[in-house]
């Protein structure tokens, strides 16, 4: 038995009211591409009823308004990897959410899910957490915007109480002039296809320095982080600049914590792959940042 | 807000309402409540894409969509595209279907419905899709048969019909050198039709009246003694109808296709060996009581610790896995004076290689249902390679005598040597003699992972000497085999491994040495290559290193030893015909010349990205037809002229999606001298269909095809004897056209040829059983086989020598198979055989731990997607064997042999490091690489 109940609230209030049905044994679900499999192969806690939020609309909206680009917690990342408006102001969001899974999936599986399974390395998190986006969290007591950040307790524990709290969309600023963004990972042909290592950069350039830029990585620690040093390290400065970029690899250590999984990868190969990917993405969202300031 | 009770949808254009069910996924909504059974189920964990349905123009995995959440919504599965029609034909189909049929893109079929669903989605976004698109678009949905060259061009001449609304153009097939009227023609397989409609039946797709579901519980650790066993909660559980465990056996305790070494189920006080041993059986009702009952059974187990690899098995101290020792046996191949062979060379070199178990990863799992009949009969459905020697082993089983036992053949979704061992079948038919009640039993993908026997992790040591000129003056091999817990055929594997451990080279001197050892592991058996993938990775790679410390061409070192025409093999075998090996290293030689010039193995920068290197490798392959060894290898066929007009060809040989009933069909309408399809193929049914052996080591198309060209050859001579005493003329007055038989200026139509025979004689039919040569045991000399297949394969590597992740860009591929009797299903296997061999060098193992599987889900077991199939060319060679049915011999396992090797060989060549173990990991190879420029740089920089 994976579930006994399954309900479609079409509001966010009537939502929060299911999850509170059997204490203990009630979540939401969205794309349920992940919860669904963890249920069935006994994986997970069993569950009686599910609340299915992809028929409540605020949760499939995806619209810019005032500065920033909403996007709702349960639309199927398909949608949101080839939505114009995405890959204009959200570039590596777009990316990630190309990368997971394959069309199937890609067509139920959410955002919402992908960040609310608190896994350190969803590729559509780490794009989230570059590009700066906040969670817009709904509890009966109200609505609040929660840092990204502020979600994770640990590997695959969700600071969320999913038995009274859902997000319902996330918000990504739009800095419109000089910036963009840019995703990248690296996989293992061989065994589960997670990413061994995936990175994101968003930046925002005053001529041939860089004014703002957030970095994220994963699997980089048992919550996601963003790598605060090495954003400080380029501040004022170009990616170009071989002393600037040795300087930034350097610090890689100093920002993230990457470990060994058996069979999976070594820290010491995530390390290397760490500078890899981050001269990638950084001269990636350079350039684009450059095309677009020549296209507007 | 209230829960839905009703599911209303609209599926293939019609309206529905259902009640809803807690935790039915739209895949069983679809399959067992409407019996639209087209959709399957691959793997029930989202990894396949084989259950893909439309739902409100979007794909989705039906496996893992709950039931309820396509309420209001509009769905299309594989049933709803061909427009309607009782009898589909070609021309009622969707485009994309009638391609996939034309373009051979089906082979087993299973995963056909998620091929075709998912680019229909595809196409009416985007009719034009590029093949970059169709990749993109396919790269989830997986195929095991590794059509996805065929899928592709399928595809896209599907996309061409749709925007020009003309019908799909057929493909340009390579047709042999030397048609005749039907055979080496091109010709679509009979059952393509019902595959790209959905209509075809696997067991699984079976359902009868009062049936059962059957689950197994299974011991879940590697090696222990089962010490106590209550399963009398389970029984007690409502809707459970048995509970069985080895007190309940009525008669064998054990099966095996060679040694019966397998206990049907573990008693109590008796050793566990492997995790997937069974301990119980239940029947219930359902498959979710099934499963609930399995987790109502108590047992202890005293844990043992476990024998993991082949290595230690060997040692003396090693704990015993069989209570006869850990080896299976000892292969030994001796040939001239290894020692002088030795003094005899100028360069010895000597590597140790592995590789890893694989799993067949078939996209079905296993199915078997047990039917007891009214005459106290059982009748066994089931997708087998070997239907009579299950017939032997239920039969043995049950305790009945075989005649008691129908197996009936079922279509198999894939089987590359991974469905000849018993499965489900005895246990589904325990339960069905018990309950008096049909039984299914499914296996879940995690117990096909756990359960069936898996190609055999190798370690292998290869010697060499040459002399400068390059010839070899030595080979000796020393391979470990690890065959898991139980015999399966273990010891024919490695025995193909051995002997096949020296290469297609004619070599004076050869010593080679197996111990093939029983451990705690799963099972290890047959699987297409049969031990010959895994020397051949060892030897190909080790004549690469010889080349390159000769200095010789690695293609000009095998040119100079290779088999040829008066050759005499390791074994002792002089070739008399049908060595093709030359002609094969010729042509993918010259392609790879005219492509990249007369340096192809020189390491390339990419000139954008100059972290990329690309080079080019080469290895070579030869493979037996048949079982060889002395084994008797035959094959019994009929064939009949029925009452409507057209012939039927009946043998039990199994149709894995290799194509046989094309293969067979052909040769009959040849000898016939009818069109195709005016004969039809009945398969694998043990009560009308003759015994045609194991569908295994490449021989139904020479073993059965011969039987059934003797017997097509046979009831034409039949017919024109009865015919021409009935008309009074000379038989040669007598001849037969399409659909008609010819006397004198008389056209008589073969209907009412049946009845003129009927009368006097009977059916006209004629049974007929034909004997292969003989062969000789290994160490006999002498013919060891009756016929090799030959090849030779290039492959294009790309190497991101920052990351270490490694590309297959393209494949050159020749196989000399004697004849190409069925041009376009030769050309499946020809590129599902690199696209496996593309999975075995890159992207799968099965990992165990001490026993304990790790890649116990298809999640973790990754099979070659879209995405690493590369662009192949493929050359057919045919130098035909006399005795083979128009010279044609085996290609089912020769296509896959050479290209990992090939690929290793090309990484070797791009960057400068040598892989000796499979599959390439990439985190190793970057640190080589890394390692490589340290070494290269001046001290002064270091």
């Amino acid at each position: 038995m994976i579930w006994k109940e399954y309900l479609f609230p079409t509001t966010i209030q009537d939502a929060l009211e299911a999850l509170r049905k059997v204490p203990g044994r009630t979540l939401p679900i969205a794309g349920g591409t992940d919860l669904l499999l963890e249920i069935q192969q006994g994986q997970h806690p069993p569950v009686d009823i599910l609340v299915d939020l992809t028929h409540i609309p605020e949760l499939t909206q995806l619209k810019l308004q005032e500065g920033y680009l909403l996007i709702g917690a349960a639309l199927p990342v398909g949608q949101i990897a080839e939505s114009p408006l995405v890959r204009r102001y959200a570039t590596a969001l777009a990316e990630a959410c190309g990368l997971i899974g394959g069309p199937q999936v890609r067509n139920t599986a959410t955002l919402g899910g992908n960040v609310a399974h608190a896994l350190p390395a969803a590729d559509g998190m780490i794009a989230l957490l570059a590009l700066g986006a906040e969670a817009i969290v709904a509890s009966l007591e109200g609505t609040c915007p929660l840092p990204l950040l502020e979600l994770f307790r640990g590997p695959g524990i969700s600071a969320l109480d999913l038995s009274r709290e859902i997000i319902t969309h996330f918000r990504i600023p739009i800095v419109a002039q000089q910036s963009a963004s840019a995703f990248s990972r690296v996989m293992r042909p061989q065994g589960v296809a997670l990413p061994i290592i995936n990175m994101a950069a968003w930046l925002r350039r005053q001529g041939n320095k860089i004014e703002e830029i957030r970095i994220a990585a994963g699997p980089a620690g048992p919550t996601p982080r963003r790598a605060d040093k090495i954003e400080e390290a380029l501040r004022g400065k170009s990616p170009l600049d071989p002393k600037v970029l040795a300087q930034c690899k350097a610090l890689l250590p100093e920002c993230f914590f990457f470990r060994t999984s058996t069979m999976r990868a070594s820290a010491e190969y995530r390390y290397h792959l760490s500078e890899i990917l981050l001269e990638e993405v950084l001269f990636t969202a350079w350039q684009r940042a450059e095309e677009k300031l020549r296209n507007e | 807000m209230n829960e839905k009770q009703f599911i209303s949808i609209k599926v293939n254009g019609k309206d529905v309402v259902l009640p809803a069910i807690p935790s039915e996924m739209l895949s069983d909504l679809l399959r067992y409540r409407l019996g639209l059974t087209g959709t399957k189920i691959g793997c029930n964990e989202a990894e396949c894409g084989a259950c893909t349905v439309i739902v409100d123009g979007s794909p989705v995995l039906s496996c893992t969509y709950p039931a309820v959440k396509a309420d209001g919504r509009v769905i299309t599965t594989i049933e709803g595209l061909a427009a309607p029609g009782r009898k589909p034909d070609l021309q009622i189909l969707h485009p994309l279907q009638q391609a996939f049929v034309l373009y051979g893109a089906v082979q087993c079929g299973f995963c056909i419905p998620g091929q075709i669903m998912t680019a229909y989605a595809l196409l009416e976004k985007n009719p034009s899709a590029s093949e970059d698109e169709i990749r993109y678009a396919l790269k989830d949905t997986l195929c095991r048969c590794g059509g996805y060259t065929a899928i592709i061009q399928a595809i896209q001449a599907a996309g061409r019909a749709i925007q020009s609304g003309k019908p799909v153009e057929p493909p340009a097939v390579i047709e042999s050198k030397q048609p005749h009227r039907v055979v080496g023609r091109t010709q679509l397989r009979p059952d393509a039709i019902s595959k790209v409609t959905g209509l075809a039946k696997y067991t699984d797709d079976l359902a009868f009246e009062g049936m059962l579901h059957a689950r197994v519980k299974r011991a879940g650790v590697p090696a222990g003694i089962l010490k106590s066993l209550n399963v009398s909660r389970a029984r007690e559980l409502p809707g459970v109808h048995a509970v069985l465990t080895a007190d309940d056996l009525p008669a064998a305790r054990t099966h095996g296709l060679v040694i019966s070494d397998w206990p049907i189920l573990i008693g109590i006080g008796e050793q566990i060996r492997t995790v997937g041993d069974a301990v119980a059986i239940v029947a219930a009702d359902t498959r979710q009581t099934a499963t609930q009952a399995l987790e109502f059974i108590e047992m202890h187990i005293e844990p043992l610790s476990a024998v993991a690899d082949p290595i230690q098995a060997f040692q003396p101290d090693a704990p015993k896995v069989h209570s006869q020792g850990n080896l299976l046996k000892h292969i030994k191949v001796r040939k001239g004076d290894v020692e002088q062979g030795f003094r005899d060379a100028e360069v010895i070199l000597e590597q140790t290689y592995r590789t890893p178990m694989h799993d067949h990863a078939f996209i079905e799992p296993e199915c078997s249902i047990a039917r007891p009949t009214e005459d106290g009969r059982m009748e066994i459905y089931v997708g087998s390679q070997i239907p009579y020697s299950d017939r032997n082993q239920v039969a043995r089983a049950l305790g009945v005598p075989e005649n008691k036992v129908r197996i009936i053949g079922m279509p198999i979704g894939g089987g590359f040597g991974g469905k000849e061992d018993i499965a489900g079948q005895i246990h589904a038919a325990l339960l069905a003699q018990k309950t008096g009640r049909p039984v299914k039993l499914l296996f879940d993908r995690h117990e096909s992972l756990l359960v069936h026997p898996k190609r055999h992790a190798t370690q292998i040591r290869v010697r060499l000497g040459a002399r400068r000129d390059g010839s070899l003056t030595a080979v000796e091999t020393e391979l470990f085999g690890d065959t898991g817990a139980y015999a399966s055929l273990g010891e024919k594997v490695m025995t193909r491994a051995t002997t096949h451990s020296s290469g297609p080279y004619e070599v004076p001197n050869v010593k080679a040495d197996c111990y093939a050892m029983y451990t705690n592991n799963p099972p290890a058996g047959a699987f297409r290559g049969f031990g010959v993938f895994q020397s051949a990775f060892a030897i190909e790679s080790a004549m690469d290193s010889l080349a390159e410390k000769l200095n010789i061409d690695p293609i000009q070192l095998r040119r100079k030893n290779a088999l040829r025409v008066g050759s005499v093999t390791n074994t002792g075998q002089v070739l008399r015909e049908s060595v093709g090996l030359l002609e094969c290293i010729e042509k993918v030689e010259n392609e790879l010349k005219r492509q990249a010039g007369e340096e192809p193995f020189r390491s390339r920068v990419h000139p954008e990205l100059p972290h990329l290197r690309l080079a080019w490798g080469f290895a070579v392959a030869y493979k037996n037809t048949g079982l060889g060894g002395g084994a008797p290898d035959k094959a019994g066929a009929e064939v009949e002229l029925r009452p409507d007009g057209k012939f039927e060809v009946r043998t039990s040989s199994a149709e894995l999606g290799q194509g046989l009933p094309t293969v067979l069909r052909m040769i009959a309408a040849e000898e016939l001298n009818q069109s195709a399809e005016l004969v039809d193929v009945l398969l694998s049914d043990t009560d009308l269909t003759p015994d045609g052996g194991p569908t295994t080591a490449s021989r139904q198309t020479y073993v059965t095809g011969n039987a059934v060209r003797y017997a097509s050859a046979a009831l034409k001579e039949m017919l024109t004897v009865h015919l021409a005493e009935y008309f009074d003329v000379a038989p040669e007055y007598i001849t037969f056209i399409e659909g008609l038989a010819q006397v004198n200026e008389e056209r008589i139509p073969l209907s009412e040829v049946y009845d003129i025979i009927h009368k006097v004689k009977g059916k006209p039919m004629v049974s007929y059983t034909y004997w292969a040569p003989k062969t000789k045991p290994l160490g006999e000399g002498g013919d060891m086989h009756f016929a090799f297949s030959f090849a030779a394969q290039a492959a294009e590597v790309e190497v991101n020598t920052k990351t270490g992740e490694v590309r297959v860009l393209q494949v050159i591929t020749a196989n000399d198979v004697g004849y190409a009797i069925n041009p376009l299903g030769l050309q499946g296997q020809v590129e599902g055989g690199v696209v496996m061999g593309v999975g075995h060098a890159l992207t799968e193992a099965f990992i165990t731990d001490q026993g304990k599987v790790i890649t116990d889900r298809l999640a973790k077991y990754r099979m070659p997607s879209i995405m690493h199939t590369p662009k192949i060319t493929s050359f057919v060679v045919e130098h035909p064997t006399a005795e083979g049915p128009y010279g044609g011999k085996g290609v089912g396992e020769i296509v896959i042999i050479p290209t990992a090797p090939a690929i290793t060989n090309a990484i070797y060549n791009a960057v400068g490091v040598r892989v000796t173990e499979l599959p390439v990991d990439q985190e190793w190879l970057v640190k080589q690489i890394r390692l490589k420029e340290y070494q290269l740089q001046p001290l002064g920089v270091r």
